[in-house]
């Protein structure tokens, strides 16, 4: 990166990268970011993890979606300096090895993933909303994930897909319907 | 970026250089517009960290909540939902889950947009709020806080400190409703909120507040004065709705008209009459 | 027989056809492995960035570059450093590649910059400044049509069309009833998540490279043939994974790839151009609006008589590919009817809008919306339920299409009819909301649409592109398939390779599909008009088929093998006598005849066929329309992959929902101005009800395995159901989409005035 960055609107004023200390799927990482560099950038350049996506740069689409501390977050939203000192869990943090977690594998089985862009963002909300919420209805599944925008599904499959991973992860469970 | 450990180090930093630091909480706003290219500032305060704008502290006759409380946190207070339920109904409005994690109290009341969800509940719960400098504090209405498009009447060494919300509306009939382009995420059209406190078929008491139909969030004093003392009948009514449709000020812009803001203004009210008469 | 293995208890699989296999290039979307353009980097790389005209059209005078950036950092590149010719090649060569002289619609690419550092690039792009001298501009289809200004052409007219069957003249005065009706359809926007993207190596001693989104790989291969003037094989094109296409991947890819291929050639690095949202929606192309106009004469007992219908899209400043799209508006705009009299006269025309291209249905949309919300009115004019008229006027088998098709396919619309309304409760649900809805500020309705998709290109079409695809054979016994037709989420991978793997019976792991490199595979035509499957699904299917006789012929290979038999006859075949390969072309059906010069044929090779049924409910005191059911029936021959195909249509019914509810482009001076995902709106996972599928099968011979096209289907018929729902809920005279609460709003108050 050169040195003398002519300010541009995404860096700030800051010309210099800071060191951002934060542990990454389980890794303790040190990451040369400029301080309000998105979040987003950081993790698909400086860290090399390009499996959250961009789609829309504003926050509405949630293709960027990541946990950051355990809560939802846009990255394209979050400055880098916002993401010190914080354990950051994204796409590449879910599978187990070669074991996929149990939402990847029920949309895998469903045909929750068509084109693929969205599906790290989805599958982030739908991990993060059945760790708050074991046993969801139908309508806060709707909801947990309304922050993700799919273009190819129509959501159908991935409500299907996200009640399989609910069974499959609760199996004793009464319906929840 | 600066991130100051505490208060007292943030407000020193701004009262040194009052107009060149935007504080910057979430971010969900901001970052939007940097992204834009839309911020001149080239110096950010980040205010995330400051543990003295967390938190919410319940006293017998306020509820107060730091300028940092997120809409998350909004929505699992209980006692927002017992006593203040249309914060939290407009907390549940705002962006997403993602966005509702990072998005502050604070923030949307800085940003000032005239379409924000939280501004309407807060003017009708009469919130006032606590703004903080290097050189003291001052408790300001939230009503008349919002001076124009995207203006408050912060000054530019200030800070939000915290929200304080009356806790007098208890018993009262609560009503939100936000009007947007989808059933998510999505920004209102018109956003009406109302508290009223109902005698016998009587308003004893009404408070009315609405978004997107004036340059800022609005308190719609006319209207509840023409409410105010009447029996809910249909006279009444109309009465009120033409005294609403004079005292907003919608516009025509990319998401929807002016001539259906002040319509949908005028339906809601009618809503909002006759689940007070049940 | 040497064994090579230890043998396998397990057979294969032989019915893989009809199964849900799981996505073949599943497992790398879950896990975030799939490699999307802008996922991909190499060593020195630019990225690059445009700079468009601010006015709708005009000559340009200056450029103007601001002179506190470093430009001499910068790769800056204009219409002069273009090596070939300055246009985009597809079918005619109106489009420039960069505007040179005059501009003709906001937006238009001027001047190209690259630089290593992508946010300095941003702050430079808003440094320069395009000088124009502003034209008058139009920006209607009325002002195009009344020739305000001649902006292309003679006449402002891309193309035009004439379809006649009977006389349709004739018969105005034997009608009992005559119904006219006016119907408008507006912009919408593709909105894959995935943005566009490209990256290009150029020099003049290796050639052209470009990798990135994109639909048709040999399109682009032949945009940059054009652009660069190079032979043929010193262009490739690479198709990366690709976040949703839809159609706006088809055409415009091309421009893209020819901006970053020109900013590689002179700067002598490889370069990144990635469009952030805004920009992807305001430059590049939408679905084209329309205006139709229908006038029906039926007989007393409300049999069509004619139909004369006068049907009109907006292309924007350029061609592209309007005369496709209107072709196939036009051909679906009498729907799936009997009609002794058809008149259509169809034209696209130019305004000074960023062009508009392709959009999954293809001006079927728009025509099939008109017709099946003008049968609803018509319905009520003449007294019948709409179920009742489309009963008594559907097409038959034996019976010919406005186009003098003859329909020699089963096809059984009253069935499908009949499940539908079973499915949707329709009697039971109509009568109901008609009883319940007086009492009620929120009005229910429920609606449906009856219509017909053509897949593959029209006419001659598919015998003028000539598809290839090819497959071979490993020493291993693996499969490899060589096919240009590209995955972007709708399953191709998947469906090619059960379709190998059936005919070979093989297990699917067996199968891999090449990726789209046009080094590499053969050009099998575009991914798009409900082809693939259809069309090159097939040539898979031949090519499969080939392979496995030179096996059987050579003597190596018996009947009802294993997959280690196969293997070891593989190898054998491949140590004796080479490579075991089959390229295979397509053939068009000798009994297809299309006339194009009277627009009269047979038109596509398969129909699928549908019903779709919308449930509504209109809150009146915010005019919003929410939904709240949807029912999709449709025949679309051998359905190879259940859990892939329902996703087709309830993706499409999706999008469909957004065509007629959400989706409204605001043009300010043929510019769209709520270019952001914010303000234009597609349905969230909260606004899409549930929505329940159907398939019926009659196979069709010609496809692979018996399959039709499905791809576009849903998106012909969604926004009509709803809007017919609509009008039963509210009465409202519904004619144009979107049915925005604005729109209704004013609609709902002259009902009740």
């Amino acid at each position: 990166m050169p040195e003398t960055m002519a300010a541009s609107s995404n860096t700030g004023n800051n010309k210099r990268t800071i060191p951002i200390s934060c542990q990454i799927n389980g890794r303790a990482m040190t990451l040369e970011a400029y301080p309000m560099a998105r979040l987003l950038d950081v993790l698909r350049e400086q860290a090399g993890l390009t499996g959250t996506k961009e789609g829309c740069g504003e926050g509405e689409c949630g293709a960027c979606a990541v946990e950051l501390d355990g809560a939802l977050v846009n990255s394209c939203l979050v400055p880098a300096l916002a993401a010190a000192d914080t354990k950051i869990r994204t796409i590449e943090g879910l599978a187990t090895g070669e074991t996929l977690h149990a939402v990847q594998q029920a949309l895998l089985k469903h045909g929750g993933t068509q084109c693929g862009i969205c599906t790290p963002g989805m599958i982030l909300a739908a991990v993060n909303l059945l760790d708050r919420s074991p046993q969801p209805s139908e309508a806060q599944i709707r909801e947990g994930l309304s922050g993700n925008l799919c273009r190819c599904t129509g959501y159908t499959k991935i409500f299907e897909a996200v009640f399989a991973a609910c069974r499959a992860t609760q199996p004793n469970a009464g319906p929840h319907r | 970026m600066e991130a100051p450990r505490d208060l007292s180090s943030a407000l020193q930093i701004m009262a040194q250089q009052p107009a060149a630091w935007k504080p910057f909480a979430g971010g969900t706003d901001l970052m939007v517009l940097l992204e834009a290219g839309r911020l001149p500032h080239r110096r950010f305060l980040s205010i995330w960290k400051l543990p003295e704008l967390r938190g919410i502290e319940v006293t017998p006759r306020h509820v107060t909540l730091g300028a940092l409380t997120t809409y998350t946190e909004i929505r699992r207070s209980e006692v927002l939902a017992q006593e203040f339920p249309l914060l939290c109904r407009a907390a549940a409005e705002t962006g997403s889950v993602a966005t509702q994690n990072r998005g502050t109290l604070g923030g949307n009341i800085a940003n000032a947009s005239p379409a924000a969800d939280s501004p309407p509940a807060l003017l009708v719960y009469d919130a006032e709020l606590e703004l903080v400098s290097a050189s003291g504090w001052r408790r300001v209405p939230c009503h008349g806080f919002w001076t124009g498009y995207k203006q408050t009447g912060l000054q530019a060494d200030e800070l939000i400190h915290r929200i304080r919300l009356p806790r007098a509306t208890n018993g009262w009939k609560h009503y939100y409703r936000k009007v947007g382009t989808r059933r998510a995420q999505a920004i209102s059209k018109v956003c009406f909120a109302a508290s009223a406190r109902i005698d016998a078929g009587r308003i004893v008491q009404i408070r009315i507040a609405l978004g997107s139909v004036a340059p800022t969030a609005l308190r719609a004093v006319q209207t509840e004065k023409a409410l105010q003392g009447e029996k809910l009948t249909p006279e009444s009514l109309r009465a009120a709705q033409a005294v609403l449709a004079r005292e907003i000020a919608p516009i025509d812009d990319m998401r929807s008209t002016a001539r259906y803001r002040r319509r949908i203004a005028q339906n809601l009210l009618a809503e909002l009459c006759e689940r007070l008469s049940t | 027989m040497a064994a090579i293995a230890p043998p396998r208890t397990s057979v294969p699989d032989p019915h893989l056809i009809g199964t849900s296999v799981p996505r073949k290039e599943g497992r790398e979307k879950v896990t975030g492995r799939a490699t999307y353009v802008d996922d991909l980097s190499f060593p020195e790389m630019l990225y690059g960035t445009t700079v468009r005209s601010t006015s709708p059209r005009g000559r340009i005078r200056n450029i103007h570059f601001r002179p506190n950036i470093p430009w001499n950092e910068f790769t800056i590149v204009t219409a002069k450093d273009i090596p070939g010719a300055n246009t985009i090649a597809l079918l005619i060569e109106d489009q420039p590649c960069l505007a040179a002289e005059f501009v003709n619609h906001p937006e238009e690419p001027v001047v190209l910059l690259a630089h290593p550092d992508k946010y300095f690039l941003e702050e430079a792009r808003r440094a320069v400044r395009i000088e124009i001298d502003p034209f008058p501009a139009i920006f209607t289809i009325e002002d195009s049509l009344a020739r305000k200004q001649i902006i292309w052409g003679q006449d402002n007219i891309f193309k035009s069309f004439l379809v006649e069957k009977g006389e349709v003249d004739a018969a105005w005065s034997a009608a009992a009833f005559i119904v006219e009706g006016e119907y408008e359809t507006g912009a919408q926007e593709q909105l894959y998540i995935e943005p566009q993207g490209m990256i290009a190596k150029a020099n003049p001693t290796n050639g052209v490279t470009a990798w990135g989104s994109l639909q048709c790989p040999y399109y682009v291969h032949k945009a940059l043939v054009r652009l660069f003037g190079l032979p043929t094989e010193q262009i490739r094109v690479v198709q990366t994974e690709t976040g949703g296409g839809f159609g706006g991947k088809e055409e415009y890819p091309s421009m893209l790839a020819g901006h970053a291929a020109l900013l590689a050639w002179k700067s002598g690095k490889p370069v990144k151009m990635i469009y952030d949202r805004a920009e992807d929606m305001v430059a590049t192309t939408k679905r084209h609006p329309s205006k139709t106009h229908h006038r029906t004469a039926l007989t007393s007992d409300g049999k069509f008589l004619a139909m004369d219908i006068d049907f009109t899209v907006d292309g924007g400043a350029y061609a592209t590919l309007s005369q496709v799209v209107l072709s196939r508006g036009t051909i679906h705009a009498a729907g799936p009817y009997h009609c002794p009299n058809v008149r259509v006269r169809s034209r696209a025309v130019a305004t000074n809008m960023p062009p508009h291209g392709a959009f999954r249905g293809f001006g079927a949309p728009q025509s099939v919306f008109a017709l099946e919300r003008h049968l609803d009115r018509v319905a009520q004019v003449v007294g019948l339920t709409p179920e009742e008229l489309r009963r008594r006027n559907f097409i038959h088998q034996g019976q010919t299409l406005a186009v003098h098709q003859v329909i020699r396919e089963p096809v059984d619309l009253a069935h499908l009819l009949d499940r539908a309304l079973d499915l949707s409760a329709y009697h039971a649900k109509r009568k109901r909301f008609q009883e319940e809805n007086p009492h009620s500020h929120i009005k229910r309705g429920i609606g449906f649409a009856a219509f017909l998709h053509g897949a593959g290109f029209t006419g001659s079409g598919e015998e003028y592109l000539a598809s290839e695809a090819a497959l071979d054979l490993t020493p291993e016994g693996r499969v490899r398939v060589f096919a240009g037709s590209t995955e972007m989420g709708q399953g191709t991978n998947t469906v090619f390779a059960q379709i190998a793997a059936e005919t070979l019976q093989l297990e699917i792991d067996r199968i891999q599909i090449m990726q789209p490199d046009t080094a590499m595979v053969p050009n099998s035509g575009p991914t798009v008009a409900s082809r693939t499957t259809m069309i090159v699904g097939k040539l898979v299917e031949s090519a499969a088929r080939t392979v496995q006789k030179s096996l059987f012929d050579s003597g190596l290979l018996q009947p009802n093998y294993n997959q280690e038999a196969f293997a070891a006859a593989c190898q054998q075949y491949i140590a004796k006598f080479g490579p075991l390969q089959s390229l295979c072309k397509y053939q068009h059906p000798t009994d297809l005849h299309w006339d194009d010069a009277t627009y009269r044929g047979d038109a596509y090779g398969a129909y699928a066929w549908a019903i779709y049924v919308a449930e509504v409910s209109v809150d009146t005191r915010t005019a919003e329309t929410r939904v709240e059911d949807f029912v999709a029936v449709q025949e679309v021959g051998k359905v190879i992959n259940p859990v892939l195909a329902a996703g087709q249509i309830e993706g499409g019914v999706a999008q469909g929902i957004g065509f007629a509810l959400y989706e409204n482009v605001v043009w300010r001076e043929g510019r769209m101005s709520n270019g952001q995902m914010t303000n234009y709106i597609m349905p969230t996972s909260m606004d899409i009800p549930p929505i329940r599928v159907l398939f019926e099968e009659i196979p069709y011979a010609r496809g692979p395995a018996g399959a039709k096209g499905i791809g576009e289907l849903p998106l012909d018929g969604t926004a009509p159901a709803i809007a017919n729902a609509i009008a039963h809920a509210t009465g409202v005279d519904v004619t144009r989409l979107p049915i925005t609460p604005e729109v209704l709003l004013e609609m709902l108050e002259t009902v009740h005035a």
